[in-house]
């Protein structure tokens, strides 16, 4: 068996480094040794792949898992997975956590003196379709304060958690909402080097989706590594 | 043409209440052929404190040294219920723990093969990107050909073996920083 076609590597600042004194828990968490640059092998480039089935449509609708309706402003989250290439990412698991409308997450160790909403569990999860595309319905998060350093806010933002075709396109990551004031000062926005690529956080406000007197849209696409060869077929 | 990639960020410390519903403690169900064991640890910081938010995902191949992915083409057999992924996060004393069968050997680099082993991959608050690392087996005399442990600085691969507990039982640290710092790979 030929060596896989490998991914490109990250390009240059698009990504944090591990340290970043800002952000002060990397402090005791980031490798202090060298990583050992490696060739990505089959057990790389392989990766957990998920199906339509693995999740349920209802999943994708994270104002509907209670009795009543979470406070909050509705949003309609939407976009593609795309590799680097522009090739759409279908059947890419996409895992959705986020706080509540007042800042709050459903959480045991969340001790911020703001409520909790009945209503409200925070967690989602969606497939892409045969387009790489994905959509999902929440309410829009509030800012919470943290102890990083005096003062400090983490402006609205929804965590995202991706597989794509294996490994090598495993993605965390964390969007943001246009026009926000804290962005600026959030060491972790902050932390990718390069500020085009730190604006691809930055949801977009989408009047196509929008759904008067109900929602407000915004969309959302993520690029995760891509490379050369032949595109793969999925089963 | 090629698109700016999406940056990484943090889980930050509340990943639990979306993973929590879909760990995968046992990876291989009853009926998956193979030698059984269970691997346990705890992940540790800078000061050898345990962390309690730590998320740590497992990949690897079954007992006959097959993906159970479509890019692995090599004749071998799959094994109906077996995906070969791992999830679990770590309890308020650092420690995680799963269940599984020893993979078989699976080709590397120039068509040499590799030791059996997982991969893992590693997310936590205060990483702003995940770590990747792998764990093999102790005693296994294919650790000393595997291609990948090979560029490990000598003194540090015992990093990425586990050890023997007992019967079975085996158990490997992920070490953050310091003397017994993990090898993490960057690919």
């Amino acid at each position: 068996m030929t060596d896989p076609a490998p991914y490109r590597r990250s390009y240059w600042q698009t990504q944090p480094e591990y340290s970043y004194p800002p952000y002060r828990s990397t402090a005791k968490r980031a490798p202090t040794k060298p990583l050992v640059v490696a060739p990505q092998t089959l057990s790389e480039v392989t990766g957990p792949l998920f199906d339509y089935d693995d999740v349920k449509p209802e999943e994708a609708d994270l104002t509907r898992q209670h009795s009543g309706e979470p406070l909050g402003e509705r949003i309609i989250v939407s976009g593609r997975v795309l590799d680097e290439n522009g090739r759409p990412l279908p059947q890419a698991l996409i895992e959705i956590w986020q706080a509540n409308s007042a800042g709050r997450y459903r959480h045991a160790t969340d001790n911020h003196d703001a409520p909790l909403d009945p209503n409200f569990t925070g967690c989602g999860r969606v497939v892409t379709d045969d387009e790489g595309r994905y959509r999902f319905k929440s309410i829009k998060p509030g800012a919470y304060p943290w102890r990083n350093h005096y003062n400090a806010w983490r402006p609205a933002h929804v965590h995202l958690s991706v597989f794509g075709c294996g490994l090598m396109q495993r993605l965390i990551t964390q969007f943001y909402f246009p026009g926000d004031p804290l962005l600026a000062y959030d060491p972790m926005y902050m932390s990718v080097p390069d500020e085009r690529a730190r604006q691809r956080l930055i949801a977009e406000l989408d009047w196509e989706q929008t759904v008067p007197e109900h929602a407000i849209a915004y969309r959302f696409d993520i690029v995760l590594r891509g490379r050369d060869a032949t595109p793969m077929e999925r089963r | 043409m090629s698109l700016m990639l999406t940056p990484s960020q943090t889980t930050g410390p509340f990943v639990a209440i979306s993973f929590e519903r879909t760990t995968v403690e046992d990876v291989a169900p009853a009926g998956v052929s193979g030698e059984r064991f269970v691997i346990g640890g705890r992940v540790l910081d800078g000061d050898g404190k345990p962390v309690d938010d730590a998320v740590v995902e497992t990949w690897q191949a079954n007992a006959h040294g097959k993906y159970a992915h479509p890019e692995d083409t090599r004749e071998k057999l799959l094994e109906t219920g077996f995906k070969g992924f791992g999830r679990v996060l770590t309890d308020r004393g650092g420690a995680f723990r799963f269940a599984t069968i020893k993979p078989g050997c699976v080709t590397g680099p120039d068509d040499r093969l590799q030791a059996p082993h997982l991969v893992v991959v590693v997310f936590m608050r205060g990483l702003l990107k995940h770590l990747a690392t792998r764990v093999y087996f102790p005693d296994d005399p294919a650790n000393a050909e595997d291609p990948i442990l090979a560029l490990v600085p000598a003194d540090r691969r015992s990093t990425l073996i586990a050890r023997q507990v007992s019967s079975g039982v085996l158990e490997w640290n992920i070490v953050l920083q310091g003397e017994n710092e993990t090898v993490f790979f960057d690919y």
